[in-house]
């Protein structure tokens, strides 16, 4: 009886968020379209008179555009990789984060790829790589892993969806027809289950190394050609670091976000802030060790055109983003997350702002210092590059686009995955249960 | 088939930029106009940077005509995803204006910084218009664009040579800007005819290929006495 009202309990504050809307919410949805129109309105003007509009250049051919495609791409690591591994260890208080840090995934991946299209020239022929690939280039091989990580996660986001697409489809007051469709006839019989934990279980294992592949190749569209401080051995793992870490401060940003916005206290405790912090803390530390094997070994080749990129970032034009960024992602993740007095939820937030800072700096500073910095025997008197008001107004309308999209997401599905909290409460009772007859014995 | 190169004579180059406007008129290179010059927009299939060394008054300075070098293992081949850059059997470097997609990897990739992005859309104010070469096409916005050696000359001459039934002789290709060049440092020719005036120059002690050490196999060559990297000082006036 009790378990049967803890239930109840579970099931009507999850649904809650998707049933009422709140009048503020849809100031925050109006205000977000009008960022994305914005940027819809400045892209058109850029679509009419070409990339002129932007702030790029010769030297610097790849710019803002190209540097959120990196950042966004990073994000995504967040959802997948995290719910995946904590899956596979069966860490029991992932159960009511893994949606959210997956939902996150999508999202970013979405808002990334989206890059391409005013990135390039042409947008109009964004088809050509598929059709006629050269296999060569380590955009195709983006291609090729990106469009597997979207299927793939798009995928592991909607089977432990199905569970709950079959109680929308028995409580929900609007769209029957949707979860009716959605959820795939599910009744919850055990025959169903145990397909269902098959078919997790396997894209758990799967996503993992697609994932990292996604942001090896991603790395290897700069770490593949001769410019120098892009040509780097480490760079496929070094990005692979960075998507994580960023990708953690994401979802713990997103958390606190929704514990507030949809009253989600319940289930996003202070001691999932508090696990994701220390996750956070070891990727800060793996991040420095990384920036420092990379920066050092070019410090010491002394090869001198790249001890010019170097320069421009220790103390030349790039110094103030460069050190920035070492502060964001290092020294003050550090500070607030080694001791368990400030690993609150307001101290992890605020590491978390700062990590993402950092991130978007360090990609930031990867992709203009070196193509700012070609080789000195032939380069063109270019200038340095700065950003154009089309570049950040697009900027501004993906970080809009993807914040919306995750608004209409927990308009349609629970943020939390009902059937697995459930699962886990019924385990904890369980243990509870089995923990006092084993005191009596 | 020859194997097209370039050999640049640095010490009789005195940077007078006629091969960058001979190479403009005859490529159809639109000018980019002194406020998008100024922001790093210039499209200059042929450039002349300076080398600055020393100081005063004990300056030397050195012109370097810079263009695409045609490299045998090229960088900017292969990172493009869609073919639209590719090595014909000439050994040109060439870009398919209509495949590509714009990108812009190929320039990111080029160690020569030698590739030009089309930013806007290339105009030609009046009466400049009329100066368009019909032989070359005009790109349009959202492109990559640069050197071909001049194809359309190569071409011509190649269609000279079969009409009077005989093989394409040394000289009888003169790309734009070796034909403008008055210290006539430039020259142009087969690097497979061990006889031609370009295949002897490469093999010169004063020859010297750049960025040799990438392994990207440049096929044109600088020819000078003592060393012309200076300092880098101010850059090509656009």
């Amino acid at each position: 009886m009790e378990a049967l009202d803890r239930n109840q309990a579970i099931e009507d504050s999850l649904l809650r968020p998707v049933f009422q809307t709140s009048r503020k919410l849809w100031v925050v949805v109006a205000m977000l379209l009008a960022v994305i129109a914005y940027g819809g309105f400045q892209w058109a003007h850029q679509l009419k008179e070409g990339l002129i509009v932007a702030g790029m250049n010769q030297p610097v051919y790849w710019g803002l555009y190209l540097t959120n495609y990196v950042f966004f791409i990073g994000i995504s690591h967040a959802g997948t990789l995290i719910s995946a591994i904590l899956r596979l260890t069966d860490a029991e208080w992932r159960r009511p984060i893994t949606r959210a840090a997956e939902a996150i995934t999508v999202f970013a991946l979405l808002m990334g790829t989206s890059n391409v299209l005013w990135h390039l020239g042409r947008p109009e022929l964004i088809y050509i790589p598929m059709l006629h690939p050269q296999p060569l280039s380590p955009l195709i091989w983006d291609v090729a892993c990106i469009s597997v990580y979207l299927m793939g996660s798009i995928t592991y986001l909607y089977l432990p969806l199905i569970p709950d697409l079959a109680l929308l489809r028995d409580r929900s007051p609007r769209l029957r027809w949707l979860y009716r469709w959605l959820s795939l006839g599910w009744q919850g019989t055990p025959k169903q289950h145990k397909l269902l934990d098959r078919a997790i279980g396997f894209m758990a294992v799967a996503i993992i190394p697609i994932a990292v592949s996604v942001h090896t190749v991603v790395s290897w569209v700069f770490a593949m050609t001769l410019v120098p401080m892009w040509h780097s051995a480490i760079f496929g793992p070094y990005f692979v670091v960075g998507a994580i870490f960023s990708g953690i401060a994401a979802l713990l940003i997103a958390m606190a976000i929704l514990r507030k916005a949809f009253h989600l206290e319940p289930f996003f405790r202070p001691i999932h802030f508090n696990n994701l912090g220390l996750l956070m803390l070891t990727m800060a530390c793996l991040w420095l060790y990384f920036t420092f094997a990379e920066h050092m070994t070019v410090w010491y080749g002394n090869e001198p055109d790249e001890v010019a990129v170097l320069t421009s970032r220790l103390s030349g034009a790039f110094s103030t983003p460069f050190w920035t960024m070492i502060t964001c992602c290092f020294v003050i993740p550090l500070c607030i997350l080694s001791f368990k007095r400030t690993r609150t939820i307001i101290g992890t937030v605020i590491a978390s702002c700062a990590v993402l800072i950092g991130m978007w700096l360090e990609r930031f500073i990867i992709v203009i210092s070196s193509a700012s910095y070609p080789r000195s025997e032939f380069m063109h008197d270019g200038g340095l590059y700065s950003p154009a008001l089309v570049e950040i107004a697009l900027t501004a309308a993906q970080f809009a686009c993807f914040a919306l999209l995750y608004i209409v997401f927990a308009k349609l599905f629970p943020l939390v995955s009902i059937w697995e909290v459930k699962e886990g409460d019924q385990t904890e009772l369980e243990a509870e249960l089995t923990g006092t007859v084993e005191a009596r014995l | 088939m020859p194997t097209w190169g370039m050999a640049i004579d640095l010490d009789r180059c005195n940077g007078c930029e006629a091969c960058v406007v001979a190479c403009r008129t005859e490529n159809n290179v639109a000018p980019a106009g002194p406020e998008q010059a100024a922001l790093g927009r210039t499209v200059e299939w042929m450039r002349v940077e300076r080398h600055v060394k020393g100081e005063f008054p004990n300056v030397r300075t050195r012109f370097v005509p810079v263009l695409c070098v045609h490299c045998d293992d090229a960088p900017c081949v292969s990172v493009c995803p869609v073919s639209a850059t590719y090595e014909n059997p000439e050994g040109l470097n060439a870009q398919i204006h209509p495949r590509c997609i714009g990108t812009r990897a190929c320039a990111q990739a080029c160690p020569y910084t030698v590739r030009y992005f089309n930013w806007g859309t290339p105009k030609w104010d009046a009466p400049l218009e009329q100066t368009i070469n019909p032989d070359v096409a005009v790109r349009w916005k959202g492109i990559m664009e640069k050197c071909t050696f001049c194809v359309q000359r190569i071409r011509r001459a190649k269609d000279n040579a079969r009409e009077d039934d005989r093989p394409i002789a040394d000289g009888d290709v003169q790309p734009a800007c070796a034909q403008a060049c008055s210290a006539e440092a430039i020259v142009f020719g087969d690097l497979d005819d061990p006889e031609s005036a370009v295949s002897k120059l490469s093999e010169s002690a004063r020859a010297e290929r750049p960025l040799e050490e990438l392994g990207t196999g440049p096929r044109v060559f600088y020819l000078k006495e003592g060393d012309w990297r200076g300092s880098v000082g101010p850059q090509s006036s656009d």
